[in-house]
């Protein structure tokens, strides 16, 4: 089984902290990075045009951006919150329409993550969101991911981070 | 024992295990985090292997090549247009020959993601006469250090190892060995003394190991064949042996070439069979161009510069598929509403407040020029300041100032960060002072490398120094804090500075504000 992942968003968003492409994108303008999962082996990096299962975006505009590599059988989960940091962002609501559209799923992962009490926790509510979709890892496999990753940081920050989590798959 | 690990990570931990005695580097993407994981490793520490950034590219160079002649293993990294700044001393390299093993890790990065240019660190290999090693995966970026320090020791010579930035800054599995022990001291006997008398023997001795270095590329495991019933022959190249197996699987008559020079009797072999040859290589036409002189006007040979691949750009997988024939799936039509996002300074940041205080000050002079130079302040382009009219190479802007204000251009300002006045803007600033150039240089300092991601700033804390040692006059050496509410104090004393007919250096100095997070975030835990 293989999934193939486009993870996006604005440099500084917590996209780099998952790839690494340093130098002037962290800065404010767009970054994108390329997950591919697989049982056997495979060898490109980068993930050939219409063939991402998946588009996991910390921002509505970004998740659009890289449209022509979404498999149509694919999909799009994102936020739905616009940083606008460029004077020419698109109307809002026409973008929001757009991507309705499109198959595709989206939540304001910050007001949820901020219910949640865990106002940093907007990532960990994406991939709630995207985590039944990812399908070659079990929605328990990243649990115990979270788990392990955040382990060092404590029991408080574990548990905040999978309510954070576990509110995105109830959105998904 | 398996990591995941970057390319660049796989490289680091590559040559620890390799025996590494000595790091020299200047940061520059995609290569930075090679150093950055040396100085973090554990075993690094213990053994205290050099790993502090150096001032520029060719003192990296030099430092290497003296831990070379001293007998011990020492790795160069930097990114492509880092092999400019070296150039002089690699090329050397190569006459005095080696006694450690030398690795000089050229990072390129086509598409130009993050650099001014897309020249292919394969043409330097090829112009100083030695080896070159091109992995195509994280393991065999590992793999190839401990492979090419013996082979650099067994020819006597620097090898260049080349990668890309999908290589370096992809990740992942790596399957990691024990590490050796590092080289014992034990200095040449040899004299280096490149005198022409001396150098023209060292030459032909060079010229000698040619054939050696052929067998080495025709023995290489990198250098592999792999045979189908195909008649198009491929010649996939480092990482383009991915995107090749990505399109076609196993169905492939194809040499994959790691390893350079070229293995031509392999590739005579394939042609032989074949009944054309598809060159696929990321960067420039290097090897397409060599294999036509190989194979002969006759035989038809298609890649880049048949148009068969773009001419310009990374690879990807799709247009390796399309050169292979292989048709891509439908896609999605591009969203109607979209828009580019460029990167730009961050708010907060003291260069934003440099450019608001100078774009004020020169809105009263009308024939003015701001050279610029290479940064995170290169942004200062771009919307909303639009204050730059030149960014070249590093060190570039103080230098073009001084030809325009000789040519009678004024006011012509020269904007320089600090980790890139020490690496190239010193010598300049010495020719301008000698010349008492009618220049306003400014030395944006940030108390780090900012662009790389905050590396040590070579000069931090000693920027007046050089400028007054120099020769700039001490009153024309001014400091000022950039901040909003210093804003009439700034724009007054460019203004000053500006009006002053000679060299005057204005010094606006604040941390970075990525760096200065960083540290408060480091103080309270």
């Amino acid at each position: 089984m293989k999934k193939d992942i486009i993870l996006c968003g604005v440099g500084g968003q917590g996209i780099l902290s998952i790839a690494t492409m340093h130098g002037m994108s962290q800065r404010g303008g767009d970054v994108q990075s390329n997950l591919r999962l697989s049982t056997e082996p495979i060898y490109s990096d980068l993930i050939a045009e219409a063939g991402a299962d998946l588009i996991i975006s910390m921002e509505p505009m970004e998740s659009m951006r890289y449209l022509a590599y979404l498999s149509k059988e694919g999909k799009i989960v994102t936020s739905s919150k616009p940083f606008v940091n460029i004077p020419n962002y698109p109307d809002e609501a026409a973008l929001q329409q757009e991507l309705d559209t499109l198959p595709s799923i989206k939540l304001d992962i910050e007001t949820v993550s901020k219910d949640c009490g865990n106002p940093r926790g907007a990532n960990m509510v994406l991939l709630g969101m995207a985590a039944p979709y990812i399908g070659i890892l079990s929605v328990e496999n990243l649990r115990e991911a979270i788990a392990t990753v955040f382990s060092r940081k404590g029991e408080q920050v574990v548990e905040a981070n999978l309510k954070a989590f576990d509110a995105g798959v109830k959105n998904s | 024992m398996k990591k995941l690990l970057l390319g660049d990570e796989a490289i680091a931990l590559g040559a620890i295990n390799a025996g590494l005695s000595g790091v020299y580097a200047y940061p520059g993407t995609p290569s930075t985090e090679i150093t950055e994981y040396i100085q973090g490793h554990p075993l690094a520490k213990e053994r205290g292997i050099h790993s502090r950034w150096c001032t520029n590219e060719k003192t990296a160079m030099e430092a290497a090549l003296g831990m070379s002649y001293a007998g011990k293993r020492a790795l160069v990294c930097m990114k492509h247009v880092g092999m400019n700044v070296c150039a002089d001393a690699f090329v050397n390299s190569a006459i005095t020959g080696v006694k450690g093993g030398l690795i000089v890790l050229a990072a390129d990065d086509p598409s130009m993601h993050s650099s001014q240019n897309e020249q292919d660190s394969r043409f330097y290999a090829k112009f100083a006469l030695v080896p070159c090693l091109e992995p195509s995966n994280q393991q065999e970026a590992y793999d190839m250090m401990a492979y090419g320090f013996d082979l650099s020791e067994r020819l006597g010579e620097p090898i260049v190892l080349r990668v890309v930035t999908r290589l370096a800054h992809s990740r992942a599995a790596v399957e990691v060995t024990e590490p050796m022990a590092e080289k014992l001291l034990s200095p040449s006997t040899d004299q280096w003394v490149l005198l022409p008398g001396i150098a023209r023997k060292k030459y032909v001795k060079l010229l000698e190991k040619q054939d050696a270095m052929r067998q080495a590329s025709e023995q290489s495991i990198y250098n592999k064949v792999e045979a189908s019933a195909s008649k198009t022959g491929i010649l996939a190249c480092g990482i383009a042996y991915n995107y090749v197996k990505e399109a076609v699987g196993n169905d492939a008559n194809l040499v994959k070439v790691s390893q350079y020079p070229l293995p031509d009797e392999k590739i005579k072999a394939l042609a032989a069979k074949c009944d054309e040859l598809l060159v696929i290589e990321d960067g420039q036409p290097v090897v397409e161009e060599l294999v036509k002189g190989l194979l002969g006007a006759g035989y038809p040979v298609k890649g880049r510069l048949t148009g068969d691949l773009p001419r310009t750009g990374e690879l990807t997988p799709d247009c390796v598929a399309k050169a292979l024939g292989k048709a891509t799936g439908a896609v999605f039509a591009p969203a109607k509403n979209m828009a580019a996002r460029p990167p730009q300074l961050c708010q907060g940041c003291g260069h934003r407040d440099v450019y608001a205080a100078l774009n004020q000050v020169l809105a009263d002079y009308p024939e003015h020029r701001v050279f610029g130079d290479i940064g995170c302040y290169t942004l200062g382009a771009l919307p909303p300041f639009q204050s730059l009219s030149s960014c070249v190479d590093m060190g570039a802007s103080i230098t073009m100032a001084k030809g325009a204000a000789d040519a009678g251009l004024f006011p012509a300002v020269a904007i320089i960060g600090d980790s890139t006045f020490t690496h190239s803007g010193m010598t300049g600033l010495l020719d301008a002072v000698n010349d008492k150039a009618n220049i306003t240089v400014i030395i944006s300092d940030n108390l780090t490398t900012g662009m790389t991601g905050g590396q040590d700033s070579a000069g931090t804390n000693k920027f007046e120094a050089i400028c007054l040692g120099l020769g700039v006059e001490p009153e024309h050496v001014r400091v000022v804090v950039p901040l909003p509410k210093n804003m009439p104090e700034i724009t007054r004393v460019i203004k000053e500075e500006i009006e002053y007919n000679g060299v005057s250096v204005i010094i606006p100095r604040r941390e970075c504000i990525q760096t200065f997070a960083r540290h408060a975030r480091a103080k309270k835990h």
